[in-house]
């Protein structure tokens, strides 16, 4: 209960801002409107009331966007090319595709660089090294050269997903894979355990909450991932084509909409990854 | 074919040689920890220009990485300028404005357990949302040229700085801040000789972050509009004119100065924290 009353409070103060600037933002169209009529400036008052509701505010209000989003979310039909949900559905689709094809990766890779000394010292500093470089901007030519040679839609924008998400899994199980203390490991050679056997039953559980810290973020390097993925085939379907095309046409509000679709969108996968690993640490004992 | 060929025996070559270099006693010492990944990371290369030849893939496809290299040297006053547009004025003037804002505002909502209660989540959580997405807004607000690029990088490292600047200055622990409070310290006092001090692991966490960050909020929101200079848009418009040679040296110096640019900030957090026990070895 001590955390709620902060975090509205605050969500609160930044509505308020969001208001006052957007009254500061839009109100050079009012006063360019009023000049061109010929009347006088409007006063304080009518400006609020100017700037609240325009078509293509410079910052939309927090209710407009909300209603925008309500409107093309709620009100149109699923297989419309103006619905949020259509266009969430591509983005979501090539997300947790790339999101299984990294994650699998990452992880049989971690398996191969724990067993193996050569591939340790080889691939893992190239790994850590990776983490620094800003590797999505290889989006717009995995797109493109995938295109030309014949292959389209989800699937380029799921290896820029998988691509974004591969890394931090594999330094993620890679660590946790090696959490096991000493003692421990001593304890399953006492029992004459085979490597497998270590593996199984030792290694892979304590390197669960490790691997569900990675999943939380990969899922939203994914999400990222396929958003860039949508840019460069210009505007076509899926939420970053939805920024796209509203940046082409100046609709602000359809902008807004969309990043907070995507906003959503990455919250909620963050939070079902972040039930499952309740759930699943709960079942093995390591609840906190 | 005899291409393919010599790129797989130098692939069986290198990494027999890596299997033992890696269980002799050379990699104990520092000299051998670098050789292992450095022949790695040139059996790849070579083993991409065998098999882009061996295979006659043609260069609009992938290049061979001796085509990327003359390109790089022949393109560097190209690259050169766009690394200064997208990288000296974009980048690092958005993360020196993005990480000094959230650092001043870590420490003037210091003061209200209440104001920290109430951020951290909503920092937490804005930090793990798709924020490049604000960049075509931005574009929008401040024109095509740096200025937008700067705005971008500016919200996207705002809060992991914040987060981590925040619960860096709740590290240190009671019995230190009892000590103060008996020396009767001010609060400035406390603050800069033990709370900022002792914030500082967390800080650079934060700032470490931050680079990758910064970089990656550059180049993307080029891709929603630039001058006819930048990485972001030399990438795009090249990608365009299929010349991906270009394209691939201007991703190598992305990463070089990715890597720089963390490196930079890691060698700082050697100086100032090298009391930290994960910098004494």
């Amino acid at each position: 209960m001590n955390r709620i009353l902060p975090v509205l409070t605050v969500v609160l103060v930044i509505v308020v801002l969001w208001y006052a600037a957007a009254v500061q933002l839009n109100k050079a169209w009012v006063y360019d409107q009023a000049e061109r009529a010929g009347e006088p400036a409007p006063g304080f008052g009518a400006l609020v009331g100017l700037t609240m509701n325009q078509d293509r505010p410079v910052l939309p209000t927090p209710h407009q966007v909300v209603v925008e989003l309500a409107k093309s979310t709620f009100g149109m039909a699923v297989t419309s090319k103006k619905s949020l949900v259509y266009h969430g559905w591509v983005t979501i689709s090539a997300t947790l595709l790339g999101f299984v094809m990294g994650t699998t990766l990452g992880v049989l890779l971690a398996v191969g660089i724990i067993h193996n000394k050569a591939m340790d010292l080889s691939v893992m500093p190239w790994a850590i090294a990776s983490q620094t470089i800003p590797i999505l901007a290889i989006a717009p030519m995995i797109i493109v050269v995938m295109n030309s040679m014949g292959i389209q839609g989800l699937i380029p924008k799921a290896i820029i997903s998988a691509f974004l998400s591969f890394f931090p899994v594999l330094v993620g199980m890679v660590k946790g894979l090696r959490s096991p203390d000493q003692m421990q490991l001593d304890l399953l050679s006492t029992y004459s355990a085979s490597q497998g056997q270590t593996f199984w039953k030792l290694r892979l559980p304590s390197s669960m909450p490790y691997l569900f810290t990675s999943l939380k973020v990969g899922i939203a390097a994914s999400l990222v991932g396929a958003i860039v993925g949508e840019l460069p085939t210009g505007a076509v379907a899926g939420l970053g084509a939805r920024l796209l095309s509203g940046s082409y046409y100046g609709q602000t509000v359809q902008i807004w909409a969309a990043l907070f679709a995507a906003a959503l969108v990455a919250a909620a996968l963050v939070a079902v990854v972040g039930a499952v690993e309740r759930r699943t640490l709960r079942r093995m004992g390591m609840a906190r | 074919m005899s291409w393919l060929f010599f790129a797989l025996l130098f692939w069986a070559a290198a990494w027999a040689l890596n299997v033992r270099l890696s269980h002799s006693g050379l990699v104990r010492s520092r000299a051998g920890r670098l050789v292992v990944p450095a022949i790695f990371g040139i059996t790849l290369l070579v083993v991409w220009e065998g098999i882009v030849r061996g295979l006659a893939v043609p260069g609009v496809i992938l290049p061979p990485p001796s085509a990327i290299g003359a390109r790089l040297v022949t393109e560097l006053p190209t690259l050169w300028a766009d690394f200064r547009q997208t990288f000296i004025k974009g980048a690092l003037s958005g993360y020196v404005i993005g990480c000094g804002a959230a650092f001043l505002t870590a420490i003037a909502i210091d003061r209200s357990p209440f104001l920290q209660r109430g951020l951290l989540p909503v920092g937490n959580f804005v930090a793990a949302l798709p924020i490049v997405g604000i960049a075509p807004i931005l574009v929008m607000w401040f024109g095509f040229d740096w200025q937008s690029k700067a705005a971008v990088v500016v919200v996207m490292v705002f809060f992991p700085v914040l987060v981590n600047t925040v619960s860096g200055l709740a590290a240190s622990d009671s019995m230190q801040r009892d000590l103060m409070a008996t020396y009767s310290a001010s609060y400035w006092q406390t603050l800069f000789k033990l709370r900022l001090p002792a914030a500082m692991p967390f800080i650079f966490n934060g700032l470490k972050i931050a680079t990758t960050l910064a970089l990656i909020g550059a180049i993307v929101a080029e891709f929603f509009g630039s001058p006819i200079v930048g990485m972001g848009f030399r990438i795009t418009a090249e990608v365009g004119r299929l010349g991906l040679d270009m394209v691939w040296s201007e991703i190598a110096v992305a990463a070089l100065a990715g890597s720089a640019f963390y490196g930079v900030v890691a060698l700082i957090e050697k100086r100032v924290t090298f009391w930290h026990p994960s910098q004494r070895n």
